[in-house]
Order: C-alpha cells, then structure tokens, then sequence
C-alpha cells in the first residue's frame, strides 16, 4: 500500500472544471510529476440522441466508487486521485465522468486511471436512458460485454 | 427489509421502494428473487431473467448466494451503464 492519496469522490448533477480539478492535485506541491485525466462525455451518436438521463444509487455510488479508488491507490504509488460523476439529464457535448490522477510517474497514473474507469464502468451504480433526437424516449442503453471484459483484464 | 429498485427494475416493478416481510424461507438473494417473482406480473416483468439482476445488500455488490439474514436494505437493479 503506498497509501499516500486520499481520494476525492463527488457525484453531483453540476458540471466540472477539468482544468481546477488538475490544479487541486497539483498546486502547492512540487512532488507531482504526471497527471493522467480522463472526461468521459455524453454524444449523440450520429443525431440520434438529444440526452441521456443517468440514474444512480444515491449512498451507493459514492461508496463503490470509493471502494475502486481505494483499490487503486493500494495497487499504485499515486499521489492523488480524484473521481467525478455527474447524474440528470445530460445532453452530447456535457460531461458525464472525470477521473484524473497524479503521480511522481506517467506510468502509475496512466494505469491507475484506465483501472478507475473500468471498474467504474461495471461497477459503479449507474444507468443511462437515451432520449431520442424526435422527443421520444428511448430505451436504458444495454451494457457491454467488452466494459466487463475490460475490467477482467485486471488481475485481483 | 426495504429493498430498492433501479432503472428499468423500478420502471417495471413500478415503484422505487418498498418494505416487505420475508417468509423465514427466504434465506439467500435467489430465494428473494424467486419470491419476489411470484407476487404479481409486474415482479415476473422485472425479474423473468433473475441471472441478469445484480443485487446489493446495504450499498456493496454481493452475487445470488449471498445469504441475505440481516440486511437493511436489498437494491436490485440491470448491468450498469455508467462512465
């Protein structure tokens, strides 16, 4: 366990400012050399969607992701470790996720972020309903077998 | 026992929560779910595939064979879409 990060975990339905999440990782302290961010954003997929509602477990969201985070600041020697997601009704372009990370090392925050968003993926509590470009509502998008596949890929 | 419902579970179950009381036969996540199944066609709608349900006890995943004595609350919900 390096156990040096604490990590923030916000779910929150406001947007957030991936340029003032880095400087909260970074300013004040001149240990950091890398910082890997991730934005995950809500598309349209080729004009067919006007929004995606995300839904969450309230209490459990933060907890899960809190429990991933943990993991990867026991697996890697990071320095920091911040994770957003924002729930509501988001339209393409918005924000949906932010994980950034900061390390003395490129490699420890690159890993530890693609760790982060593939366990968030299939195991945060969060689901997407697509609302369709005509004003119809669509249906809840399916999960993919390729996110679980990825977090596999994970050694316990 | 309060159990909660998420995304397309809620939709047709047609409510976010409730409060049951289970029978003493009910010892593991799977009994629930073939419990819960039998109590109307809006819970054989949601729950006709139990093997695609995920469900967690008091906020933290657990699989179908989890024994489900003392929990507060019992979430079931599809795969999740987030990221």
């Amino acid at each position: 366990m390096a156990g040096v990060a604490v990590p923030t975990v916000r779910i929150q339905r406001e947007d957030f400012d991936v340029a003032a999440e880095i400087a909260c990782l970074t300013q004040g302290r001149a240990d950091v050399g890398a910082v890997v961010t991730f934005s995950g954003l809500c598309r349209d997929e080729a004009g067919r969607l006007s929004a995606l509602e995300l839904e969450h477990y309230p209490g459990m969201a933060e907890a899960e992701i809190g429990r991933i985070a943990a993991e990867a600041a026991g697996r890697w020697p990071l320095l920091g470790l911040t994770a957003i997601h924002r729930y509501g009704k988001l339209k393409p372009g918005d924000n949906i996720v932010l994980v950034a990370v900061s390390a003395t090392h490129r490699q420890a925050a690159f890993e530890a972020a693609s760790f982060l968003m593939d366990f968030l993926k299939s195991r945060a509590p969060f689901w997407k309903k697509e609302h369709l470009g005509d004003g119809s509502q669509g249906g809840w998008v399916d999960a993919r077998e390729a996110d679980e596949e990825a977090a596999r890929r994970w050694k316990p | 026992m309060k159990l909660v419902y998420f995304a397309w579970v809620r939709e047709r179950i047609g409510k976010p929560e409730e409060e049951v009381e289970l029978p003493a036969s009910v010892a593991t996540v799977a009994d629930l779910l073939r419990w819960l199944r039998a109590r109307g066609e809006e819970y054989e709608n949601a729950l006709q595939h139990p093997q695609v349900i995920r469900v967690a006890i008091d906020r933290e995943h657990v699989d179908h064979r989890e024994k489900i004595a003392g929990a507060r609350e019992i979430a079931l919900f599809p795969p999740m879409t987030g990221g």
